[in-house]
């Protein structure tokens, strides 16, 4: 058929009628505004009564009461409870957070046994029965020190049940991961005696002075902080900050004095020296066991302007902070680096705590509270067998941790046989991860019980998934550096979500399906049972209340001071490797560091110059930057490890040193924190202190290229 | 309602800056309040959604004379020129989506009546209104935490913070519930941000009324400022400021701080002009 130009003319025509008659243009229409306006898939919460419960959080070693707004069954936010002895209403963002925890993508939710590279679900009595089995094959085979244990603290019911287990098992390997309470406890039964802790009264301080600890970074009870700080505002009490870099402590301090990294301890002994030499100490402190080896040893050694020249800080403002600490009506020195965790220096921890030892502060207000470690648990006695007594009497791995795990990395047979790990993460969150990482693959048999498929528990074998905080009971004692010691009654506030156990529970099951001289330990029905039974002083109270405060205010015990340890002097540790430039971890209170990682809405709060796409970033002065921009791609180099990272210049940061966010660098299932940034803890080399056995390193020698 | 008959409340914040430590408790209490969607990579700021969103500043000085502080920012709950409550955004909405309400002085905002120009986006001074390109997508058992107090958004409309308005329905339910009409007491309608601050450095509650702390610490001057009548309601404290308030947007959201540097970063100053308005502090640009 010939189209003419009539007909072709006709036919557009045609179409262009059918069409404007047609329903054509409004259905597309109304389906444009149906796709812009009419969202089915928006969910809609259900509506219900509104009640209130309280609770404690478990996420940090802070144990703030918190109180959960629920809708019907159905909790939907977490605030703090406001009257609560540690936190009164503040909460941090971790803990608002904490119902994204409860349905974090990386939740474990059902037991796993490691079978090749994959995970294969498991049903609960398969999986207690496998650890059970494992467990008493390497018992029967005489060798039960070959079973190891880690442990997030040494504190609480939980702990409590697997130190049992671990005692009545018989292997002295039983570790904890470096915590501010710990660190406390060691300060104190160094310069104290056993069993001791130590607090501070930063909320009636009038003079803070601050060793390079993150008061508002995450120290501590890091609400109670806040609030501290806070107050101080109000109070007019000032806080002096010690610190390489500005930190947000540094930042909303009176004074910001920059110090070379790594070398607090230094200066610690330097203020005792010129105070001794000044006499301008408390008398009291003569009486104390060593003081005047310790008085002369410190003067010959710590003259000023060597310190000065040490620590990079004028000898004048050296004397000016001493005279302005001791001089203060109620000063206290506060020690633990940035949280207060990971690495530190028993000699650095030691020698800031003979500070307020000089200033007579030690159960003063306002001063440092040294008390008894508070122990409102009571188990019953453990029987132990003979295997266990020999077990445990052999020598353990390794004083600490980072002993421990260099002896199984290095070592040819298998030091150990079976690991326990408890809410921990150390294939991440120790130095040299990525050794630990291996160390924990040389290990024939891992058991995890975590809440979540993070680094450690997925180089695991068996996978025991516990409740999260808010899902359970359980006792939460406070610790980390309050001035008082309150243990709070952490409460399930849902139906476990997942097929998930109480840890307390799992750890009972696994004793029980023991020799029958372990089973014995551990004859109760169920963990709430033995809690209530643990805690039967309390528990009226604490099952009411909520918490329970066990002691506040100075303590009337006596306290001695033995100065032996910083007598003997050891040597400070020095910063390793090689390079020209220092790199040190900076604390950052909006991510975590260990077990939990970030949740969702914390990472989001993040800036962008510290986490960008995939990028980590790098802070380093202008004067050290050599001409790198800001976003400049650069690699940084360490002894241990290498990480490409962009430039973030940062006038608040000593020349010569740069720093990285921890708790970046995740490598497991949750896209919302995982595979942002660089782990800095593959980047530092653990040092090891002479004096404690300590893992002591502050920082590393990097060097940075471009690429 | 007519104007007249209302009790007019005005509901605003002060902020003290030098008690914030930039934690970001505020930022992630509101995101829990107000169902606040979060994504894969939360790193492009521009389009990462934070009612509250806490800036880092410094003084700009080099080592080791540098300072910092924070500045959290949520919606300025702006009162317009004149303070009659023709706020940036409101005069801008063609769809009636944000209204200005003239009993408590928040500005509100319409999901569904929003139909995603961003007008509003563009005319609000304070980068305060966020716009969703995406549908917010919870990990499936995530959807049980959401609050049925205020509405998920969906892809194509504009959010902001809210002063968290649900708060105060609540509040005045309740209070007309128990024959108080609408006598809210202060500590009855808390934003979420504010309860939420460890370092209490937020406070809440009604710039009208004498009896909240609010009142009592910007003590806002009720009358336009003489040398600029687009600003009223000036803080009678000299550490008391506004962002940008020589712009006669008129925020609700003031701010507290002791450093004068931090003042100063308040707005945007000519060369000699801080030093100048520091003698004659009433001085301003305006229309005299």
């Amino acid at each position: 058929m010939k189209v003419d130009r009539r007909s072709f003319l006709g036919l557009g025509l045609g179409v262009a009628a059918g069409v404007a008659v047609s329903p054509l243009t409004v259905k597309l229409t109304d389906d444009l505004s149906i796709w812009t306006q009419n969202w089915p898939w928006t969910p809609v919460p259900v509506d219900g009564e509104v009640t209130y419960e309280n609770s404690v959080c478990s996420l940090c070693p802070g144990s703030c009461g918190i109180s959960i707004r629920k809708i019907k069954d159905r909790p939907v936010k977490i605030e703090g409870r406001t009257g609560y002895p540690v936190n009164d209403g503040g909460a941090c963002l971790h803990g608002i957070a904490g119902l994204q925890y409860l349905y974090d993508p990386a939740r474990i939710k059902s037991p796993l046994k490691k079978s090749g590279d994959k995970f294969v679900q498991i049903s609960w009595d398969e999986a207690i029965s496998e650890v059970a089995d494992r467990l008493s094959e390497i018992r029967k085979s005489g060798a039960p020190e070959k079973v190891a244990c880690i442990l997030d603290k040494d504190s609480g019911s939980v702990a409590g049940l697997l130190k049992r287990l671990i005692k009545s098992y018989g292997s002295p390997n039983l570790f904890t991961m470096p915590g501010l309470e710990s660190y406390l406890e060691l300060t104190a039964s160094t310069l104290h005696g056993q069993d001791m802790t130590i607090g501070f009264d930063l909320e009636n301080s009038d003079f803070i002075l601050s060793f390079s600890a993150g008061i508002i970074e995450g120290w501590g009870s890091p609400v109670n902080c806040f609030q501290a700080n806070a107050s101080r505002k109000e109070r007019h009490a000032e806080l002096w900050q010690i610190d390489s870099k500005l930190s947000n402590t540094a930042a909303s301090a009176d004074r910001w004095i920059a110090i070379k990294p790594g070398t607090q301890a230094d200066l610690a002994m330097g203020m005792c020296a010129f105070i001794i030499k000044k006499n301008l100490y408390n008398a009291s402190v003569i009486d104390s066991h060593e003081f005047a080896r310790f008085a002369s040893k410190v003067q010959n050694s710590y003259p000023i302007p060597k310190v000065s020249e040490i620590t990079g800080i004028p000898s004048a403002v050296i004397k000016e902070m001493a005279r302005a600490f001791i001089k203060a009506a109620m000063p206290v020195a506060v020690f633990g680096r940035g949280r207060g965790e990971g690495s530190q220096s028993l000699k650095e921890l030691a020698a800031i705590h003979m500070l307020n030892c000089l200033a007579g502060n030690i159960n003063k207000k306002g001063g440092t509270v040294v008390r008894s470690k508070s122990d409102y648990l009571s188990f019953p006695d453990e029987s132990i067998d003979s295997i266990a007594k020999q077990g445990a009497a052999k020598a353990p791995l390794g004083k600490y941790i980072h002993d421990f795990f260099e002896k199984v990395g290095t070592g040819g047979n298998p030091a150990v046989e079976a690991l326990l790990v408890y809410n921990a993460n150390p294939c991440y969150a120790l130095n040299n991860a990525k050794f630990v990482k291996q160390a924990i693959g040389q290990i024939p048999f891992v058991v995890n019980f975590s809440s979540f498929m993070d680094e450690t528990a997925m180089e695991s074998d068996i996978i025991l998934p516990v409740h999260t905080f808010i899902e359970r009971l359980e006792d939460v004692p406070s610790g980390a550096g309050l001035s008082k010691s309150v243990v709070g009654l952490s409460k399930a506030i849902v139906k476990p979500v997942y097929d998930t156990k109480h840890p307390g529970d799992a750890v009972i099951l696994i004793g029980q399906a023991l020799d029958a001289s372990i089973a014995g330990n551990f004859e109760w029905e169920s963990y709430e049972e033995c809690l209530e039974s643990a805690a039967q002083n309390i528990w009226d109270e604490l099952s009411e209340e909520g918490f329970v405060v066990l002691t506040a205010g100075a303590s009337r015990e006596k306290v001695n001071i033995d100065a032996a340890f910083l007598a003997d002097n050891s040597e400070t540790v020095q910063i390793k490797g090689e390079g020209e430039l220092i790199l040190i971890p900076i604390d950052h209170m909006r991510l975590p560091a260990d077990s939990p990682s970030a949740s969702p809405f914390a990472i989001k709060t993040v800036s962008d110059d510290i986490i960008k796409g995939k990028d980590s970033f790098i802070e380093i002065n202008p004067q050290s930057a050599k001409g790198l921009k800001n976003g400049d791609y650069v690699l940084v180099k360490t002894s241990v490890g290498s990480a490409k990272a962009r430039i973030k210049l940062n006038e608040g940061i000593m020349p010569g040193v740069i720093g990285m966010v921890r708790g970046l660098g995740h490598t497991f299932g949750n896209k919302y924190v995982s595979g942002k940034g660089s782990n800095i803890n593959e980047l530092i080399a653990p040092v090891i202190e002479a004096g404690s056995g300590l893992d002591a390193a502050s920082g590393i020698r990097a060097s940075i290229s471009g690429v | 309602m007519k104007k007249e008959n209302i009790k007019a409340q005005k509901f605003g914040m002060v902020i003290d800056l030098d008690k914030c430590t930039g934690c970001g408790s505020c930022m992630v209490s509101c995101m829990s309040e107000n169902n606040v969607s979060f994504k894969e990579d939360e790193s492009n700021k521009k389009d990462s959604i934070n009612w509250i969103n806490v800036y880092q500043i410094t003084n700009g000085k080099a080592f080791p004379d540098i300072e910092i502080a924070y500045i959290p920012r949520p919606c300025q709950h702006c009162g317009g020129i004149g303070d009659h409550g023709h706020s940036p955004c409101v005069s801008v909405c063609p769809a009636t989506a944000t209204e200005y309400g003239y009993d408590t002085g928040i500005v509100s905002q319409i999901y569904t009546r929003c139909f995603g120009c961003r007008y509003c986006m563009g005319a609000c001074p304070y980068h305060a209104r966020y716009f969703n390109w995406w549908d917010p997508k919870w990990p499936t058992d995530m959807k049980k935490y959401l609050n049925p107090d205020v509405s998920p958004r969906m892809r194509g409309v504009v959010e902001k913070c809210s002063f968290c308005y649900h708060r105060y329905q609540a509040a005045r339910d309740k209070a007309y519930y128990e024959g108080r009409k609408d006598d809210i007491a202060e500590e009855e309608y808390q934003t979420a941000c504010t309860s939420a601050c460890p370092a209490k450095a937020i406070v809440f509650g009604d710039l009208n009324n004498p009896d909240h702390l609010v009142h009592q610490i910007v003590v806002p001057d009720p009358h336009p400022d003489p040398r600029n009548h687009k600003v009223v309601g000036k803080s009678g404290n000299p550490e008391v400021f506004r962002l940008l308030e020589r712009l006669g947007t008129n925020p609700k959201v003031y701010y507290l701080s002791g450093r004068e540097w931090v003042r100063k970063a308040g707005d945007n100053y000519l060369p000699g002009e801080w030093e100048k308005l520091k003698i004659n502090p009433t001085g301003s640009h305006g229309h005299d």
